[in-house]
């Protein structure tokens, strides 16, 4: 419970407002950078494959798949699967 | 000995109803229970295990024992709970017969023990038994020929969602929507007013006030589901017996629950006799359905909730004795007309088939016609336990609670513990489970549905199955219909006594949804027979079918598979491709335009070869990757214009394709410089190919030019059809010269026509699949697997020359890539010309080794023999070589080829 202030409700999309949760569709964790094609293959492994598992919070990308199709990031909470805020995904 | 009998008055419609064969009477606005009770049956069906007879226990969803089988206008529903079913005339009733385990009952043992089926079947092994044993198992019968109707359900945003519609959840939708919140009210019953319908005067007023503020009011709903992020999964019946009613998700800012409690049994000897019934049940069936269930009834408890029920029993005129195990009291001393015996316990019930007295544990016998029963409640915390809640015992307050907040979810009312008194009196209903001594006569029931008894929770225990998940997976305790809600705590409190452990120290079982069955066919929703998988059709299917197409499902897609009667002619349509002209229906190819200033640097990053130095008027052929350097589609790029392009995707990859490409500008370029559109549903697409097919195409005049020099292989030229544009590509797709013609769809049909009318004939996507394995084209997914690199393809450039800066580019640098004896597409052929079966692997050692399948084989009409692609490890090293195929038992051999077995120099494009 990182905040019982904050209710659960419809994810929000910046561009079409609240919507039902099954328009969306996860996207995956915009933190993992694309290495360079320098890079070591252990890095390029673990950009392929190794994924942090956070408790609390966690930004995830989601897309708004049935929806407007725009990118977004998230910030939810793993442990009470609220979320707390959506912007557009920017590159 | 009258039992139960229906005393209110004449008012409401007759209902005509059979039960097992009987022809009865009930009324409007009976449930089944109550309709069968007012017509006297108190034996209702058999029980599961031991096939004992067994009557109503309760008045809702907790109902362990009253599962009927139900015919209506000729579609059986199986395993209906009588007591939630309303009745409707002409209802064919039949009882819901344990086929238990009778036959072992009478050669091995009057009883079957805790894990029974474990220790007895365990030798030689349990499959020997299973099938035996499962045809015994299971409850009612499913008609196949039977199908419930469903309605469409949906998603619903709200503030709040209250659920239970009693006097304390009308009190939260009144207070949510003075707030000027968004509600929502569910209730599982037909009428607003929770138990207050049957313990009070009913709520009319606060009915009024909800519906005033215009909260939403969903009566015969029930909420099955709590899960993550405030949803809840929400079941409204429909109208009638058949219909599955439909499936709502709701979507809360937060959840009052208002769901009450659920009384539970008391524990003594042969507590499953038809006529023990919870005595709030008792009072419903009184007040709700003007059905008295006993005319001498024995009142046993250990609270004070079952006082009002033998005032009002005895009010409708029976004779009533209450058994109270607590010392006298006030209350115990306050009720006129009822004769209570204090600090006394039911030792066991008696009669033939059903109640006719009870034993006192002091011998003392008192003859009844029903024996309602009080051993405290349970608060219904099912939800706020589905989400988190765990529930656990609080010996200060002797109730359940939950152990966490659950941040979204309140409690209100009964469910947290809160009841108060009807009158001045102290008013104590919150008590601990009562459990006998000890229950080795076997015959004390605590889970009746499932036939567990207290002696099998002993047994569990002196076996060591002491923690409550053990208990309910060695004995089944509370994995039946009703999950439990009788059974649970009383089970949790016995497996406590039994190993002197204290109730705090067990808790319950996980609680999951559904809380209550929700019938397939709402689940399943209008999601079925030919909404289950609509299917995507040709704009020009009227004129396939015109033809004679034989049509089949293509990933969703129905397109034409061959034009006749049978599969044997797909070979004449493959010759007719190598001799003449064929034209084929290729509108579902993919069509995405690709646009603006960092149009062609997006296509360079999404294709493992260059695309941005395409001229205006070019077409060029590319393989898509994914990061795992994995190919994932191929397909050609049209360059349209300046910062203008259009993807030519395959058929099943055009949404998967759009989909990464979007993800990567969005996430990598930004959405200002370059745009992506999927135009594949605006454009009709009929691929010409064959040796005439010039020929054919200048009886069109639909270009200006057909000139070889003008127009080459891999351009394309803008033209007019029908005085629409019309785009006209040379690709090929069989190997032969081909044009690709695209029209908007709405002249699909014309086009095809006009084609036909030149001289092409029809060509379906079975002939196509040949000529094209013929010619080693590929189809990604089929002759590619999730391994399947560029130059696994022989498309070596981008990994050989360092390639950078498309997806995937850096995985075709790892050592895997590199690998020697990674599986290469190669092509086989036999010496006698005969086929190797499709899916049939390349082995080699001893013992047998795969190293590599067959991944596309046809019977060539071209060539007059067999060929075959393969993906084989080392592949194209092996070519020359023999190799071993091996195919459900048959081995053959065969030799390895280049994969074009079929015009290598190309020479066909331009004949
Ligand atoms: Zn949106």
């Amino acid at each position: 419970m990182t905040n019982p202030m904050i209710k659960p409700g419809p994810m929000i999309c910046p561009f079409c407002g609240p919507r039902d949760a099954s328009e969306f569709r996860y996207g995956g964790d915009p933190s993992v950078a694309r290495p360079g094609f320098g890079c070591s293959d252990a890095d390029w492994a673990g950009y392929l494959y190794v994924r942090e598992n956070p408790r609390g919070l966690a930004r995830e990308y989601w897309v708004h798949s049935q929806g407007c199709g725009q990118w977004l990031v998230a910030e939810r909470d793993t442990v009470t699967h609220l979320v707390l805020r959506v912007t557009e995904a920017t590159p | 000995m009258t039992g139960p009998s229906r005393i209110g008055g004449s008012a409401g419609e007759s209902l005509p109803f059979a039960f097992a064969g009987r022809r009865l009477q009930g009324k409007a606005g009976d449930s089944i229970a109550s309709a069968l009770l007012a017509n006297g049956i108190v034996t209702i069906g058999r029980s599961f295990k031991y096939r004992r007879p067994r009557g109503i226990l309760s008045a809702g969803e907790d109902e362990p024992n009253a599962i009927v089988d139900v015919t209506l206008d000729g579609v059986r529903v199986p395993n209906v709970r009588a007591t939630t079913q309303a009745l409707q005339a002409g209802m064919e009733i039949s009882p819901v017969l344990g086929r238990g385990a009778a036959f072992l009952t009478r050669v091995l043992s009057p009883f079957i023990a805790s894990g029974f089926y474990y220790k007895t079947f365990l030798w030689p092994h349990w499959h020997l038994f299973e099938p035996a044993i499962r045809r015994m198992a299971g409850l009612g019968r499913v008609d196949p020929a039977s199908r419930m109707t469903a309605a469409a359900g949906g998603s619903l945003s709200v503030d709040l969602c209250v659920v239970g519609g009693g006097r304390s959840g009308l009190c939260a939708a009144i207070t949510g929507a003075r707030r000027g919140q968004k509600v929502l009210l569910v209730d599982r019953q037909d009428s607003l007013g929770g138990s207050s319908l049957w313990r009070g005067e009913g709520c009319a007023d606060l009915v009024a006030e909800v519906q005033a503020l215009g909260a939403m009011v969903w009566t015969g709903a029930t909420a099955f589901g709590a899960y993550e992020n405030g949803r809840l999964g929400v079941h409204r019946q429909g109208e009638g017996l058949a219909s599955g009613g439909s499936l709502w998700v709701v979507q809360t800012g937060e959840v009052v629950l208002a769901t009450g409690a659920m009384e539970r049994p008391l524990l003594f000897e042969r507590n499953d006799l038809p006529g023990v019934m919870l005595a709030d049940a008792a009072l419903h069936y009184l007040r709700r359905h003007g059905v008295l269930c006993g005319s001498r009834p024995v009142i046993a408890t250990n609270n004070d909730s079952a006082y009002p029920v033998a005032l009002a029993l005895a009010g409708a005129g029976a004779q009533v004795m209450v058994v109270d195990s607590r010392p006298a009291s006030a209350r115990s001393k306050a009720v006129n007309g009822v004769r209570v015996i204090t600090g006394a316990c039911i030792a066991r019930a008696l009669g033939r088939g059903r109640v006719s007295a009870v034993e006192l544990d002091s011998g003392q016998r008192i003859a009844c016609d029903l024996l309602a029963v009080s051993g405290g409640w349970t608060p219904t915390l099912h939800l706020c336990c589905q989400a988190g809640g765990k529930a656990v015992w609080d010996e200060d307050r002797v109730i359940l609670v939950p152990a966490f907040p659950v941040p979204w979810i309140s409690l209100t009312g009964r469910v947290a513990g809160d009841w108060a008194a009807p009158d001045d009196l102290p008013w104590e209903w919150a008590v601990a489970p009562e459990i006998p001594s000890s229950g080795a006569t076997r015959k004390i029931w605590v889970d009746l549905q499932n036939d567990v008894t207290l002696g099998d929770v002993e047994l569990a225990a002196r076996e060591n199955f002491t923690s409550v998940e053990h208990l309910k997976r060695y004995t089944t305790l509370g994995m039946a219909t009703d999950q439990g809600k009788s059974a649970n705590l009383l089970g949790a409190a016995a497996m406590a006594q039994a190993t002197g452990r204290r109730a705090t120290d067990l808790g319950l079982t996980t609680y999951r949804p559904p809380y209550a069955p929700v019938p397939m066919a709402a689940l399943a929703g209008l999601s079925r027979g030919a909404l289950q998988s609509p299917l995507r059709r040709l704009a020009a299917e009227p004129a396939h079918r015109a033809m004679g197409a034989h049509f089949r499902d293509y990933g969703g897609l129905l397109r034409p598979a061959f034009y006749g009667t049978d599969e044997s002619s797909i070979a004449a349509e493959c010759i007719a491709a190598r001799q003449g002209a064929v034209v084929f229906d290729a509108s579902s190819l993919g069509k995405v335009a690709v646009m603006g200033p960092r149009a062609g640097e997006l296509l360079d990053f999404l294709f493992a070869g260059r695309m941005s130095n395409l001229a205006p008027g070019r077409v060029r052929y590319g393989l898509t990757l994914n990061e795992a350097g994995i190919v994932t589609d191929d397909g050609v790029v049209l360059c349209l214009g300046p910062e203008h392009f259009l993807v030519s995707c395959s058929s099943s990859h055009v949404g998967g394709f759009v989909a990464s490409a979007e993800e990567w500008r969005q996430t990598r370029f930004g959405r200002d410089q370059v745009f992506i559109h999927d135009r594949t549903a605006q454009w009709a697409t009929m691929s010409l190919s064959g040796p005439t097919s010039k020929a054919v195409l200048a009886g069109l005049g639909m270009v200006a030019t057909l000139d070889d020099q003008a127009f080459p292989h891999m351009s394309f030229v803008m033209g007019q059809f029908m005085g629409k544009p019309a785009r006209v590509a040379r690709v090929s797709f069989t190997g032969e010269r081909g044009y690709e013609i695209s029209v908007p769809s709405g002249l699909a049909v014309p086009l095809w026509q006009a084609l036909i009318a030149a001289g092409a004939a029809p060509l379906g996507i079975e002939a196509l699949g040949w000529l094209r394995a013929e010619k080693g084209f590929l189809y990604v997914g089929q002759d590619t697997d999730g391994e399947t690199m560029p130059h696994d393809l022989g498309f070596d450039a981008p990994r050989l020359k360092r390639k950078q800066g498309f997806v995937g580019d850096r995985a075709l640098q790892l050592p895997v890539a590199g690998d020697a004896e990674r599986k290469q597409l190669v092509g086989l052929a036999r010496a006698d010309g005969g086929l190797i079966p499709t899916g049939a692997h390349l082995v080699e050692g001893s013992p047998r080794r795969s190293i590599g399948f067959v991944t596309s084989s046809h019977l060539s009409p071209t060539l007059g023999r067999g060929i075959a692609l393969a993906l084989v490890e080392g592949g194209r090293a092996r070519i020359g070589a023999e190799a071993t195929w091996f195919d459900l038992g048959q081995t053959g051999r065969a030799t390895v080829t280049p994969a074009c077995a079929y015009d290598p120099e190309g020479g066909r494009l331009h004949v």
